[in-house]
């Protein structure tokens, strides 16, 4: 079924035409908590790529066995299993990740993307394609969540990779600790608002506009908030047919 | 009584979920557009979050910490919460239609809300930091969590509703004009800081 080729594709696809976050619009939650730091940024998109990875193949390998009709909850626990051992990892070797993304860790379990994807993919396809979509899907989420912290970063904090010693710590390297760069410009002052919760809308908003110009200019459609159609709940869902007939309060 | 209400405030402004925590921001984006589902949804988020937290309190306490289980909490929680909205939705449906009628539609949607999980989360996290954090100052945050939750989707649903009728250049039309409206919004919510700390001391 799977050739060489398309897994190739499969992988590719993830990185820019159907890039999770800038085009595909999933994930806004962590894309927009995470991205206060680039090292913060990195943490974050290794963690969702491992678990994405994984629960992809798992849910593609028993994607015969699963019931359709209670196939979102075992979903949910397959994605909680991998996302608890990455906890367990996480606070045992970068325990200054586990300080920084907090709650956004856990969370990882209720990612639209994960959950989307084994939907959307891994529930339908064979293994091989299914961890090349993780993978490329996942390496997209980091790209786009690293874009916006380089900015917030930049312009909040005046750093570059600042903290970076708690992640290169892991290959026992923590002479690197991040570049000030603001603080060799004199006069320069951080932008603190960047790195606040407006300046995170803001910069994805800009980001955003860049991604949409760039899809208009290679002909192809702008990214739209799909309300329903990469959701995983859209089945029991009747926000659906109201989005669609714009009419009625509308009954499951 | 007073510990109690700083807590609510706080949850309601200083740390509003969706435009300083970002929990939430799905159904902040995407269920907006209309008044009308936009307190429909947030409605049901308070009392799912409401509900998820009188349930999850006590399994976390007399369960998991009991047995040194914590490293558990993520996958009971979000297995606890599903089961939940499916009994909740079923009881509704049963016995009390008309809030069935109000509430239904969204009740499936807000099993995979980050925000439900994240209350719940921040919950265990807070109590297990402070002592005084019990059950009834979890409700309290979880509540407020929830109102803040449906003040930002009004507040915002207002905005969108006078951004429908603006002339946005194209490149900006569509979401990227809609987060930087949301940035704005949540500016505003900025003034808050500090005003809890001075009221209560």
């Amino acid at each position: 079924m799977a050739e060489k080729k398309t897994i190739g594709q499969e992988f590719r696809k993830g990185l820019l035409t159907e890039n999770p976050v800038l085009r595909l619009v999933l994930g806004t939650c962590p894309t927009l908590a995470t991205s206060t730091s680039m090292v913060n940024a990195i943490g974050m998109g290794i963690s969702v790529t491992l678990v994405l990875l994984c629960s992809n193949m798992v849910i593609s390998l028993l994607r015969k066995v699963i019931p359709s009709k209670v196939r979102i909850p075992a979903y949910i626990v397959i994605i909680a299993s991998f996302v608890t051992i990455l906890q367990l990892l996480v606070k045992a070797f970068v325990p200054a990740l586990d300080a920084a993304l907090g709650v956004f860790l856990p969370l990882i379990v209720v990612n639209c993307i994960l959950l989307g994807r084994a939907e959307a993919f891994a529930g339908k396809h064979p293994v091989l394609a299914s961890a090349a979509d993780g993978l490329g899907m996942g390496i997209g989420f980091t790209a786009a969540v690293f874009c916006m912290a380089t900015v917030r970063e930049f312009f909040g904090s005046g750093t570059l990779f600042s903290g970076a010693d708690s992640l290169l710590g892991l290959f026992g390297w923590t002479s690197f600790t991040g570049v000030d760069v603001f603080s060799h410009i004199p006069g320069m002052e951080p932008i603190l608002i960047f790195i606040l919760a407006p300046g995170g809308f803001f910069t994805f908003g800009l980001l955003m506009a860049c991604a949409n110009r760039i899809a208009e200019r290679k002909g192809r459609q702008k990214a739209q908030l799909r309300d329903c159609a990469s959701c995983p709940m859209a089945a029991g869902c009747a926000l659906r047919a109201d989005n669609e007939t714009e009419k009625e309060g509308a009954e499951a | 009584m007073k510990y109690y209400i700083a807590i609510l405030l706080t949850a309601i402004l200083t740390e509003n979920f969706v435009l300083s925590k970002f929990l939430g921001i799905c159904p902040f984006l995407g269920v907006s557009k209309k008044l009308k589902t936009a307190v429909g949804m947030s409605a049901a988020v308070i009392f799912v979050m409401a509900m998820a937290t009188a349930v999850t309190y006590p399994i976390n306490k007399f369960l998991l910490v009991r047995n040194n289980l914590e490293y558990l909490q993520t996958i009971v929680f979000i297995l606890v919460i599903a089961a939940l909205v499916q009994l909740v939705e079923i009881v509704l449906k049963r016995y009390i239609p008309a809030l069935y009628n109000a509430l239904g539609i969204y009740l499936p949607l807000i099993t995979t809300n980050c925000a439900v999980l994240g209350v719940v989360l921040l919950n265990v996290e807070k109590a297990s930091a402070d002592a005084a954090f019990g059950f009834a100052a979890s409700m309290f945050n979880s509540i407020g969590a929830g109102l803040g939750f449906m003040l930002a989707m009004v507040m915002f649903a207002g905005v969108r509703s006078k951004l429908e009728h603006a002339n946005v250049p194209k490149f900006m039309q569509g979401l990227p004009i809609t987060l930087v409206a949301a940035s704005l919004v949540s500016v505003s919510f900025l003034g808050f800081g500090g005003v809890i700390e001075n009221i209560f001391g």
